[in-house]
C-alpha cells in the first residue's frame, strides 16, 4: 500500500481483520479467505474485474446489501457479510 | 443536490482528468463525476506509484479548482446535458437521502469513461481467484498481498505485460504470461512500437521486469480447482499442458464503456463513440475523449481530453497542434487493435456448459439456436443481471456474433429511491 497511516480493523463475516488503511473491502474478503457471493447456480464467486463493473464483488457492508466491495475502502468497526457465508449459515442477509 | 457547471466531465483517469484541468485553467467552472474511491482511473490507480506525467496531472487537478464528486456513478441522462449520479458505497441509513443523489447540469459535457477488459468463458472460469489482468492488477493495489504467489498472466494485449511486470515487482511468482497472438504479429507490432521510443522502452523494461518467458499464440484452456483455482490447462498450438497457480490474471484486451454515450443518443461505431477531430460527438454539446472513441492508451488520453475541454472552451484553434499530435497517436492505437485480434480459435474455449453470463449462469449451450442478444436476454435471461451485459455481451459478440442492443436507463444498478426520486430540474419525459 502506498498509503501511509495507522492499521484498521474491521470484521468480515464476524472474524476480526486488521488491513492498512486505503486497502479495499475486496481486498480484504479475499485476504479472509471467503467468497464474496453465492450465484443463482449456487458456486462460490470472488472478484473478477476489479474496477466496479462485473458485480461479482458486492457484498453486504453494514447491512446495505449489495455494495460494489471493489470500490469501497475498508474503514474502522465496518462490518462486511459475505453472500457466501449467508449462503453457508442459512442466515438472511 | 443539484449544481451546475460550465463543463461537466465523466470519469476521473487521463482523459478525464485532462479535460477538467484545461477547462479549469482557462477560467470555466468545472464539474468531475467518477465512481472510484480516487481520482486516477484504472491505469493511474493508487496503492503503486504512478509515473511522474502522472502526479504532475495529480497536482494540476488538486490546484484547479475543478468540483469533484469522487465515489460517484452516473445513472441516468434525463438530457443530454443534464445527468443524474449517485454516491457509491452509502449505508442502509443514508440510501435514499436526497445526500446520495446528485442532478448535475452542465453547458457542456465531455465524456471520458474510459474502457473494461475483455472476458472470454472457457471451462472453469467462475472459480475464485481468476480475475481480469487488470482486475488481480487492481485488487493488488487494493491492498492484496501477492508476495510468494504462482500467477499465470493469460489473454491478450499489452496490459499483460504491465500487469505481470508490476506483480512480479511485488514479489509474485508469474508462472507463465501467455499471449494469444501469434509471434510474428507481435514481432510486426514490435517493429512500429520502435517508432514510439516511450511505448518501446516501457515495453522493455515490462519484459525485463517480469523475468519470464512470454508464450506467443498460447492461452488458457480450462482452469481447475475445487472452491478456487489451483492450476490450469495451456495451450499453445497443439500442445497442451497443465501448470499449477494461486491465480489466473486473464483478460483479452479492452472494450470502451459505451454505456453513457449510447444513452445520451451519440453515435456508437464500431464498438466506439463516433467523434471528429475536435471529440465532439453526434450529440451537440457532448464530446468524448480516451478509450471509449478508440482504445489508445494514455498519450493518446491526455490528447483527447485536453482537445475537448480547448474545443468546450471556443478554443479550436489552441488545440490544432494537439490535433495533429493526435493524428499520430492514432496509427499506434491501430497497430494496437489489429495486434490484439482475437484468434478464431478462441470461440472453441466454451463447451456447452461454460457458463457464460455469470450474473444469471447462463451456459453457452442455452444461447447455441438464439439468433440475437434481444432473444438471449429474453428467453435466457443473459446479460439481464447487475452487470448489465458488461461482462457477457463482448463474449457474446466474439462467440456469437450478436452486436449489443440499444441502452435504456438506468445503466447502472441504482437505489430505488434514487431512481424514482423527482428531479429537481424540469426537464421532459422522454
Amino acid at each position: 500500500m502506498s498509503e501511509k497511516g495507522q492499521l484498521l480493523s474491521l470484521r468480515v463475516n464476524g472474524e476480526d481483520l486488521v488491513v492498512a488503511p486505503g486497502t479495499t473491502v475486496a481486498a480484504a474478503v479475499m485476504m479472509a479467505g471467503a467468497a464474496t457471493r453465492t450465484s443463482v447456480a449456487g458456486e462460490r464467486r470472488a472478484p473478477l474485474c476489479g474496477m466496479g463493473t462485473c458485480f461479482e464483488c458486492r457484498v453486504t457492508i453494514d447491512g446495505a446489501a449489495h455494495r460494489r466491495s471493489c470500490q469501497i475502502l475498508c474503514t474502522p468497526g465496518m462490518d462486511v457479510q459475505t453472500g457466501d457465508a449467508v449462503h453457508a449459515t442459512g442466515a438472511h442477509g | 443536490m443539484r449544481e451546475r457547471f460550465d463543463v461537466l466531465v465523466v470519469g476521473a483517469g487521463p482523459a478525464g482528468i485532462a479535460a477538467a484541468v484545461t477547462a479549469a485553467e482557462r477560467g470555466q467552472r468545472v464539474g468531475l463525476v467518477d465512481d472510484n474511491p480516487s481520482p486516477g482511473g484504472q491505469i493511474w490507480r493508487s496503492g503503486a506509484p504512478v509515473p511522474r506525467v502522472a502526479r504532475a496531472w495529480m497536482q494540476r487537478l488538486e490546484a484547479s479548482g475543478v468540483v469533484r464528486f469522487q465515489g460517484w456513478r452516473v445513472f441516468d441522462a434525463p438530457s443530454p446535458t443534464m445527468l443524474r449520479a449517485e454516491r457509491n458505497g452509502a449505508s442502509a441509513g443514508e440510501i435514499g437521502n436526497r445526500g446520495e443523489l446528485a442532478e448535475l447540469q452542465a453547458g457542456k459535457v465531455i465524456l471520458a469513461t474510459g474502457a473494461r477488459e475483455r472476458f472470454l468463458p472457457f471451462p472453469g472460469w467462475t472459480l475464485p481467484n481468476i480475475l481480469g489482468a487488470g482486475g488481480l492488477d487492481a485488487m493488488v493495489r487494493g491492498g492484496l498481498p501477492i508476495a510468494g504467489k504462482r500467477v499465470v498472466v493469460a489473454g491478450t494485449g499489452p496490459l499483460l505485460l504491465a500487469v505481470a511486470a508490476h506483480l512480479a515487482h511485488r514479489g509474485a511468482r508469474i508462472v507463465a504470461v501467455c499471449e494469444q497472438a501469434p509471434l510474428g504479429r507481435l514481432a510486426r507490432f514490435g517493429l512500429q512500437v520502435l517508432r514510439e521510443p516511450d511505448k518501446a522502452w516501457q515495453g522493455a523494461r515490462y519484459r525485463i521486469a517480469m523475468r519470464v518467458p512470454l508464450l506467443t499464440g498460447c492461452w488458457v484452456a480450462a482452469a481447475h480447482g475445487d472452491g478456487c483455482v489451483r492450476g490450469v490447462t495451456l495451450r499453445q498450438g497443439k500442445k497442451y499442458r497443465e501448470v499449477e497457480c494461486d491465480y489466473l490474471a486473464c483478460g483479452f484486451h479492452l472494450v470502451a464503456n459505451t454505456e453513457l454515450a449510447s444513452l445520451i443518443g451519440c453515435r456508437i461505431e464500431n464498438g466506439f463513440v463516433a467523434t471528429d477531430e475536435h471529440m465532439q460527438t453526434s450529440v451537440t454539446d457532448v464530446y468524448c475523449a480516451g478509450e471509449p472513441t478508440g482504445i489508445g492508451g494514455v498519450e493518446l488520453s491526455l490528447l483527447e481530453g485536453q482537445i475537448a475541454a480547448l474545443t468546450c472552451g471556443g478554443l479550436a484553434g489552441e488545440a490544432q497542434k494537439l490535433t495533429e499530435l493526435r493524428r499520430q497517436k492514432l496509427r499506434f492505437a491501430h497497430a494496437l487493435a489489429a495486434v490484439c485480434r482475437l484468434d478464431p480459435e478462441l470461440r472453441g474455449l466454451a463447451t456447452d456448459e461454460t457458463i457464460v453470463c455469470r450474473c444469471e449462469d447462463v451456459p453457452l449451450g442455452a444461447l447455441r439456436s438464439l439468433s440475437s442478444w434481444r432473444e438471449a436476454k429474453l428467453q435466457t435471461r443473459c446479460g439481464m443481471g447487475p452487470c448489465q451485459g458488461r461482462v457477457c455481451g463482448a463474449a457474446t459478440e466474439f462467440l456469437c456474433g450478436w452486436p449489443a442492443d440499444s441502452v435504456r436507463p438506468p445503466v447502472f444498478p441504482v437505489a430505488l429511491a434514487n431512481l424514482v426520486a423527482p428531479s429537481e430540474n424540469k426537464v421532459p419525459m422522454r
